[in-house]
């Protein structure tokens, strides 16, 4: 019962990307080429989610517990650091290379296409790299320390 | 270069949707939709029931697809207007990035930036603006 919830809310999800061109390279680069041919609709995909979210969760935190979970999971971190801006201007980097984010990529494994499944292929390694480097960083910091 | 149609109805159509699944998934589940969580979660799962609700919230994405094929009667389009190369270093980049940077479009873009989180301002804006930069660079100072 759970697992269907989750599966439909993913359906959801997943429709919401197709749909509105996320899982399109050609579309999310040509929102971000503004000096060539330049298409504005990527501002409708973030416009359309953004406020349906933030009322969504004004509706929601309303609740004090989720529907089928004993409490909210939100993030906690409050620090804006070097991580944080430096992670983030590279992912922006690697979007503008290769036009897929995750969210985009993921349903877009849906329709079979090789290319989605060699960008997700080296997500999932620069998502593991990353975490080796981080814990090789913290193995030095407890060292020193 | 491949030309796009400007779609604002069905882009704003697809957003409100997106949108609609990030708020189910906080009033049922209490979580936020990040999918570089999601996947991240999967290669280290916390339990079996952990790996397992992440992988049905993939499966149901992975249907997206279908579902529009479903509906309007053709697949929807995926063209890659990038070399195999920079298709697979972007892919790259973008794992490293969005781990250091904790969350990505959907995350912080979206979730984020709904729950008006400082971080997740910081992040969006950080993301779109060496997206721009580098779309610029690719295509008029390098590709010119």
């Amino acid at each position: 019962m759970r697992l269907a919830i989750v599966f439909l809310i993913g359906v959801i999800f997943g429709t919401g990307i197709t749909v509105s061109g996320m899982a399109n390279p050609a579309k999310v680069l040509n929102f971000f080429d503004v000096a060539g041919g330049w298409d504005p609709s990527l501002i409708f995909v973030m416009g359309g989610a953004l406020v349906t979210t933030f009322l969504g969760y004004k509706l929601v935190s309303t609740r004090d517990k989720p529907l089928l979970e004993t409490g909210f999971r939100l993030p906690n971190m409050r620090n804006i650091d070097l991580k944080l801006v430096g992670g983030s201007a590279l992912f922006g980097i690697g979007w503008g290379l290769a036009g897929f984010c995750p969210g985009g990529a993921l349903p877009a494994l849906g329709t079979g296409r090789w290319e989605v499944f060699a960008f997700t292929g080296a997500l999932v390694t620069g998502i593991i790299l990353a975490k080796a480097l981080q814990s090789a960083a913290a193995k030095r910091m407890r060292a020193a320390t | 270069m491949i030309e796009t149609a400007f779609t604002p109805w069905a882009s704003l159509l697809g957003g409100v949707l997106i949108g609609l699944a990030a708020t189910l998934l906080m009033l049922v589940f209490g979580r936020v939709m990040g999918a570089t969580g999601v996947l991240a979660g999967m290669l280290w799962p916390s339990s079996g029931q952990d790996f397992a609700w992440r992988a049905a919230l993939l499966s149901g994405m992975v249907t997206g697809p279908f579902v529009v094929f479903a509906l309007t009667g053709k697949m929807p389009t995926v063209e890659v207007p990038v070399s195999p190369l920079l298709l697979v270093i972007g892919g790259l980049i973008v794992g490293m990035g969005v781990t250091f940077g904790s969350g990505c479009t959907s995350g912080h873009g979206v979730c984020g930036m709904a729950r008006l989180s400082s971080r997740s301002i910081v992040a969006t804006l950080t993301f779109m603006s060496t997206t721009f930069a580098t779309v610029y660079l690719v295509r008029h100072v390098v590709g010119g």
